[in-house]
């Protein structure tokens, strides 16, 4: 059977998210897949754009909606469930984003969801993590109702560009809540490269020991063109902003190089970095759980070994 | 009378280290620590401080679960809470299901807020506040790390990706929360005493008359992929030669 998915993107109005790439990525595992991409904005021109151009993609529907300027799951969701109809899978990337939204979409369409999908293993099943990434469960989806899944981003690669789908508009009839308003955004760290999407990222833990050393790490991550991220020890303490947090309740990443320092590798923690290609750790503890899992670890005070390392680098 | 219900789950104590039973049927549970979700102790806190500044006159905490789960429930009532439900349900309950019961517990009590986690530890599945909100028809505001009411209207300050969203939500509202709103309170012993006393209604899963929520078929369980400890280098320039060779820098 064909498999009609719908994917949900994700983006800030002007620029669609990575994730929503990696959301395509999954639905071609799925069995012969039309895979159409929903976009709701205000005015969602370029996302749209953006969206047509990924490869694998049948067609991209776009909604526009003053209402759509702002993610309020209580508005996007009737949408979503409008345009669901006939759909097999409906799909939204695990950022902070899609777990807002998809439940609400899931509960409205009667369907239990998939949360964090890892794996496709068949168009009703699945595998995804639980318990902090310490198991693994297989799930069937149960027939009678679409699969509603976030889909784990750092578990899939971004699907290509170069494609030209066609785009739809799509009026909807669909009355929306005025019992959900947008106030405001206050952006965590826009200027740095993205913690979710790059290749190398240098994290700090509870020893970096006040905000003003935490910024040591920036001038390292300048130096590799990393992103900054942070356990959650030195986010709580206010070295960070929470936006850096790495691990179960933060963000999953994948990158090609990890370079943990002061941090002792909680398994909360842990569960943010297991697919990063190369884990380094700097610790002064040998004991410490993190080098259970570092490719290279390297024992001693940070702040004697940060400065050299970025000589060495620079 | 104003009320907040607080959703309890019973979990797996977030310091177990938890293993898979070699046969693949699910993870060890027997003697294993059980704890209050971390997130819904943060819940429960955040309730007790609205009620304390006089925004609400009660807090009722609720869980679906196992009889065992009144020991968590006695802990919340330690806590401050005011009265306790549990529905007693000796299958897991997944997240539609649990919405779908928390929702027949909301028009019961007529709450003007229902505080959850954001997510339950054990199966991190982070979907029960949305969907008791759709289900309910009524505002959510997940991942708080700020609440803030005033006048049948919440202010909440959410942790998103790009950094801190703020929306405002009428009220009656589903928040759920994030590690930051609060750091809950400890219990004393007198507390643990006097918790003994306060009610804890107990009633059947089937008594609510809930429609059968559809449900994911867990088929097996794997423990993840190992990775493996690597090695420890001596100094900085055999870590950095080391990162070279890889091609990493
Ligand atoms: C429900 C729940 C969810 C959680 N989610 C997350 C999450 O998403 N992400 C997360 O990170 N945590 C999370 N945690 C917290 C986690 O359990 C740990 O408490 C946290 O990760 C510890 O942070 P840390 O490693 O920075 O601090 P610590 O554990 O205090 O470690 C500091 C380390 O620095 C080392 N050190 C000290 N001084 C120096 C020095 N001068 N040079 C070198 N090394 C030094 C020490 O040896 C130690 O190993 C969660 C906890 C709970 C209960
Ligand atoms: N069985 C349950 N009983 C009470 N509350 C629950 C139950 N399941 C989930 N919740 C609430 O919903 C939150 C999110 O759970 P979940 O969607 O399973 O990650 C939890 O933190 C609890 O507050």
């Amino acid at each position: 059977m064909n498999s009609r998915v719908l994917i949900v993107a994700e983006h800030d109005g002007t620029k669609l998210n990575p994730s929503t790439a990696k959301c395509v990525t999954c639905a071609r595992a799925l069995p012969q897949p039309e895979i159409v991409i929903a976009v709701l904005a205000a005015d969602g021109g370029n996302v749209s754009t953006q969206a047509a151009a990924l490869q694998g993609v049948t067609r991209v529907l776009r909604v526009d909606q003053p209402g759509n300027a702002h993610a309020l799951a209580a508005t996007w969701a009737p949408q979503v469930v409008a345009l669901a109809q006939g759909y097999t899978h409906v799909l939204g990337p695990s950022t902070t984003f899609g777990k807002d939204l998809m439940p609400r979409v899931a509960a409205l369409l009667g369907a239990p969801q998939v949360s964090d999908l890892m794996a496709v293993e068949g168009a009703q099943k699945f595998r995804r993590p639980a318990y902090a990434g310490n198991a693994i469960l297989t799930v069937e989806a149960p027939a009678g109702s679409p699969v509603v899944a976030t889909v784990r981003v750092a578990s899939f690669e971004a699907a290509a560009t170069g494609g030209s789908a066609p785009i739809e508009s799509v009026n909807l009839k669909v009355e929306l809540p005025a019992h959900t308003r947008f106030v405001s955004i206050a952006a965590g760290s826009t200027d740095r490269p993205d913690l979710q999407t790059a290749t190398r990222v240098i994290s700090g833990g509870r020893a970096l020991g006040s905000a003003e050393n935490f910024k040591l790490l920036y001038n390292l991550a300048d130096k590799l063109g990393a992103a900054v991220g942070a356990s959650r020890a030195a986010v709580d303490a206010g070295y960070a902003p929470n936006d850096l947090q790495v691990g179960q309740t933060g963000k999953i990443i994948a990158p090609e190089l990890y370079i943990a320092i002061g941090i002792s590798g909680a398994i909360q923690h842990l569960t943010g970095i297991k697919d990063a290609r190369t884990i380094v750790a700097i610790n002064k503890d040998a004991e410490a759980p993190i080098f259970e899992v570092a490719d290279f670890g390297l024992v001693g005070d940070l702040f004697t070994i940060l400065p050299e390392l970025e000589k060495l680098i620079g | 009378m104003s009320k907040i219900l607080v959703g309890i789950k019973r979990v797996v104590d977030f310091n177990v280290r938890v293993r898979v039973k070699p046969d693949g049927s699910g993870v060890v549970t027997e003697g294993v620590k059980m704890s209050i979700n971390p997130f819904d102790e943060i819940a429960l806190e955040e309730a007790l401080r609205i009620k304390e500044k006089g925004l609400a006159q009660e807090v009722v905490v609720a869980s679906i679960g196992p009889a065992d789960t009144q020991q968590q429930l006695r802990t919340a009532l330690a806590m401050g809470a005011d009265r306790a439900i549990l529905v007693q349900a000796d299958s897991l309950v997944q997240p539609l299901a649990a919405a779908r019961a928390i929702l027949a517990l909301v028009k019961r009590e007529q709450p003007m807020l229902v505080i959850l986690g954001k997510q339950a530890i054990d199966d991190d599945n982070n979907q029960t506040g949305q969907m008791l909100a759709a289900l309910w028809g009524r505002p959510q505001a997940t991942f708080a790390s700020r609440v803030e009411l005033k006048e049948g209207k919440a202010q909440v300050t959410r942790e998103v990706d790009a950094g801190l969203e703020t929306i405002e939500v009428d009220l009656p509202a589903v928040i759920t929360t994030d590690l930051r709103l609060n750091e809950p309170r400890y219990v004393k012993l007198p507390e643990i005493m006097k918790a003994k006393k306060k009610p804890l209604d107990t009633l059947p899963f089937a008594e609510l008359n809930t429609e059968a929520a559809p449900q994911l078929r867990v088929l097996r369980t794997d423990p993840p992929a190992q990775r493996q400890r690597g090695v420890i280098v001596k100094d900085v320039p055999e870590l950095v030669a080391a990162l070279k060779k890889k091609g990493l820098l």
